[in-house]
């Protein structure tokens, strides 16, 4: 039964990586995930416009955590132009499980908090 | 652990609920190779093949549009789109057919009162009481009708237990409360609120009283006349019937004084370049062509309701919950919103431990079993309870122990994956 939530997704889950918040981030981005009130925030350290810290805090489903925990590995030492490049089949790839077409908007919060900071959008007011 | 046992009193109706799932073609198949347990009634019932037939007979012998043509067919599909509203008025006790609406859903219903009464009678000063266990279908219009007539919206608060604030009401009900919204049974908190007695309060200060049915209709024995209501809320894809229809219930000179609230071909009894004059009740509120085989599916889910009484319903649905409240206590760590079995309707609504709903859901889906998670359509109570979202199983005509022990065991497996301490 367990495709969705195999060993790595409780993994990352359960111990986050690279959860907190940095002193001086470069960039931070936080958004909600209004249908299921997944939240996340991404901060990034730059040196340059490579990414050589990045950190997430958050909390929600095991799916939008874990690919936030996973996503800060991923994009540890890559350029702002190459996490801009990213996309849905990165995340899906990373993350390795099947996921419908409900789920996606878990999977993908992560992404598109990252992506929204790189691109330096305004957030949201509360 | 121990499984407990059905009671006798559950095995006796057994047999009863054999035959009633042979005529829901749906509980038949499979999902994700499992057999299909559908715990999710509170969101949309599935459907027998009782009402399936009619709307399928409606449409291979009857269909054309209603009160317009003078021939046969038309003829026809009036008659039984007619029927249907007074099978609808006699289920209620509704005096009149002319006080049953036909409308798309609960929240069509209830923004029809809100707008069409709403803007006609309230006026800056004017107090809109609702309550903190609202489902965003009777909070938001009464939002929107507020902002726009200058009248104040108020919420009576709940308790710990998820049941409504009763020593908060009387500073909340007032000689300035024009309408007093609120719903017959949460659908969050299974809470069952006292109808009748709610309806004396708010006419004892002059409030008309709006009650949304969505939950308790489906559910309970209902009588419009013996509860006193103005207007009662409700949808037929709860109570086995298709989506696309449901019904408000009104007061008549109530209705009548009302402006209409979509305007359109049916709603007219004279259209002049200058301006209009509305058709009779309840055409008034009935623009365009209605959903007919929908309405025609409704009279054939009450017809199966009623074939089967409405109280075995609730009977079945209290010996399901009490016995669904008991097994799922079981489970350390898990915790139950609202007041205990006797106090409330067919549904439980539930967090366990820190795992997120939507998890426990998709753990739960993987063994074939459908449950709600999030929150419902019912944020101010997750709000007062601190929670985001809860897991929502809710039970109907056609459920079964055996399926709550399918759910119970699939709880206990998402916390083993999740290593839930306890």
């Amino acid at each position: 039964m367990d495709d969705l939530y195999r060993e790595n997704i409780i993994d990352h889950y359960r111990h986050p990586r690279n959860k907190g918040h940095l002193e001086h981030p470069d960039i931070r981005y936080h958004d909600v995930n209004p249908f299921c009130g997944d939240e996340i925030t991404i901060e990034l350290k730059l040196d340059g416009d490579r990414i050589v810290e990045a950190v997430f805090d958050g909390k929600g489903c095991a799916i939008s955590q874990a690919s936030a925990s996973m996503l800060t590995e991923e994009i540890l030492g890559k350029t702002l132009d190459e996490v801009k490049a990213m996309g849905k089949d990165d995340i899906l790839e990373m993350l390795g499980i099947p996921i419908g077409p409900v789920r996606m908007k878990c999977a993908l919060l992560a992404l598109k908090v990252l992506k929204a900071g790189v691109w330096g959008l305004e957030e949201w007011p509360e | 652990m121990t499984p407990m046992t059905a009671s006798p009193a559950l095995a006796a109706t057994t047999d009863r609920v054999a035959a009633i799932r042979r005529d829901f073609p749906i509980l038949a198949r499979e999902v994700h190779g499992r057999p299909l347990t559908y715990l999710d009634n509170t969101a949309s019932s599935q459907k027998p093949v009782q009402v399936i037939e009619a709307m399928n007979r409606y449409y291979r012998e009857m269909h054309a549009n209603v009160h317009r043509g003078v021939h046969f067919l038309s003829e026809t599909a009036t008659a039984a789109y007619e029927n249907a509203r007074l099978r609808v008025a006699r289920f209620i006790n509704a005096p009149h057919p002319k006080q049953i609406i036909f409308t798309r859903n609960t929240t069509e219903s209830l923004n029809l009162v809100a707008y069409s009464w709403g803007r006609a009678n309230l006026k800056p000063g004017d107090e809109v009481l609702i309550t903190e266990m609202e489902h965003h279908s009777n909070i938001v219009p009464w939002q929107l009708v507020c902002a726009m007539t200058g009248a104040t919206l108020r919420y009576v608060p709940i308790t710990a237990t998820g049941e409504l604030d009763f020593e908060a009401l009387p500073r909340l009900l007032t000689e300035r409360t024009r309408v007093f919204a609120f719903t017959a049974m949460s659908n969050v908190l299974g809470t069952i609120n006292p109808v009748a007695e709610l309806v004396a309060q708010a006419h004892a200060v002059g409030a008309i009283a709006v009650v949304d049915g969505a939950q308790s209709v489906p559910h309970l024995p209902t009588d419009v006349q013996a509860l006193d209501v103005d207007f009662l809320a409700f949808s037929a894809h709860k109570m086995l019937g298709p989506t696309g229809i449901g019904v408000l219930y009104g007061r008549r000179h109530l209705l009548e004084a009302m402006p209409p609230f979509l305007g359109g071909g049916d709603m007219i009894r004279e259209v002049k370049m200058t301006g209009s004059r509305w058709n009779e009740l309840p055409y008034k509120f009935e623009a365009g062509t209605p959903a007919i085989a929908e309405a025609i599916g409704l009279a054939a889910a009450i017809d199966y309701l009623e074939g089967l009484g409405l109280d075995w319903v609730g009977a079945h649905e209290r010996e399901l919950t009490t016995y669904a409240w008991n097994r799922l206590h079981e489970i350390e760590g898990l915790r139950i919103l609202g007041p205990e079995p006797s106090r409330r309707g067919g549904l439980l609504a539930f967090v366990l431990g820190d795992i997120h709903p939507h998890d426990v859901a998709a753990i739960l889906d993987q063994d074939g079993i459908a449950v709600r998670a999030g929150h419902h359509c019912a944020q101010p109570i997750h709000d007062h309870f601190g929670l985001a979202a809860t897991t929502r199983a809710s039970f109907y005509v056609y459920n079964t122990p055996e399926e709550i022990d399918r759910l119970v065991l699939g709880l206990y497996k998402a916390k083993a994956l999740f290593e839930v301490e306890g």
